[in-house]
């Protein structure tokens, strides 16, 4: 049961991100251009109802469906590893035009050459793994 | 029926994403979706050359059904909840991408010209695009779901640095590198 609760929350997750367009590479290249309210509004009305709902989450302690106390552990701080890793993405994301969600949901759309993306996306993970203890965090 | 089978409007696309953040919350997850790169890895055996791959990954079975499902999203949303949907960029958007040499802009889902025609070249833009996505998120330890969306609801500051960050890599790949590019 609760292994089709996760399955369906992706398919819902898998839908809005097609069907409203945040899983196309024009969007994104018209988010980096500044030429749409689309991808802003998208990303913003997520946020605005994400940051109401954590609140209260956090506000009124809630509990997680176990009964177990929710904790939404803090990111480790640190500058150099969210900058240059976030400008790394970034650059992948705007030459893709997808980040990780959309690039799954797209091969289930029928986009059958993101499978090289995820490929290298899956090489880029382990050497990260491998080059980790070298690299400013 | 009409309205579902049209492009939606992005309030509606960020209100349903809210939602699926706020229900793996509510479920004792997290969402987060690139770290499904990571648990691949050690499931396809990486924890033998990196201590960063040694974890029990099938405690995040759930994030790689979660996967399955946006899979099964992609699939429904193509094939039975549209009819050739392309979005409506900005007239301004499509000017600048036919000069790129895009001419599917404006009538495609997807550059046709980047993902139908498989030349060497392409492959090879899409190869260092997955290094980029793989490596970055794992160095920024999370993507557009863990830090922009999760991150930024729970008000963290290292995850308002990633997404500058991504929008500064963003920035550069489009207006800097893309003219060298395409």
């Amino acid at each position: 049961m609760r292994n089709l609760t996760y399955i369906f929350l992706g398919i819902i997750f898998g839908v809005a991100m097609y069907k409203a367009e945040a899983a196309s590479w024009f969007r994104i290249y018209e988010m980096f251009n500044f030429q749409s309210i689309h991808m802003f509004g998208f990303i913003g009305t997520a946020l605005l109802i994400g940051l109401i709902g954590v609140q209260w989450i956090k506000r009124t302690h809630k509990k997680d469906i176990d009964g177990h106390a929710i904790q939404i552990a803090p990111k480790e701080k640190s500058i150099a590893r969210y900058l240059f890793g976030g400008v790394l993405f970034g650059l992948g994301w705007a030459l893709v035009g997808a980040c990780p969600g959309p690039i799954f949901v797209l091969l289930g759309a029928g986009l059958v050459p993101m499978i090289i993306v995820i490929v290298f996306a899956l090489i880029g993970t382990f050497l990260y793994g491998i080059l980790k203890d070298y690299l400013p965090h | 029926m009409d309205l579902i089978m049209k492009p939606w409007p992005w309030y509606i696309g960020g209100l349903l994403v809210a939602i699926v953040m706020l229900s793996l919350i509510l479920v004792g997850k997290n969402f987060g979706f690139s770290s499904n790169f990571r648990v691949m890895c050690s499931a396809l055996g990486a924890g033998k050359y990196s201590s960063f791959f040694n974890f029990n990954w099938k405690s995040q079975r759930w994030n790689l059904l979660f996967l399955f499902g946006s899979i099964l999203g992609g699939f429904i949303s193509k094939y039975a909840l549209s009819d050739g949907q392309s979005p409506a960029i900005s007239s301004e958007t499509v000017a600048q991408l036919h000069d790129l040499g895009f001419y599917s802009a404006g009538n495609s889902y997807y550059p046709v010209e980047l993902f139908d025609n498989l030349s060497t070249y392409n492959v090879i833009l899409l190869a260092i695009g997955g290094l980029l996505i793989g490596f970055g998120t794992r160095y920024a330890g999370g993507c557009t779901s863990g830090h922009a969306i999760s991150g930024l609801s729970d008000l963290q500051l290292p995850s308002l640095i990633a997404v500058i960050g991504f929008f500064i890599g963003g920035l550069i790949m489009t207006h800097v590198l893309f003219p060298f590019i395409f």
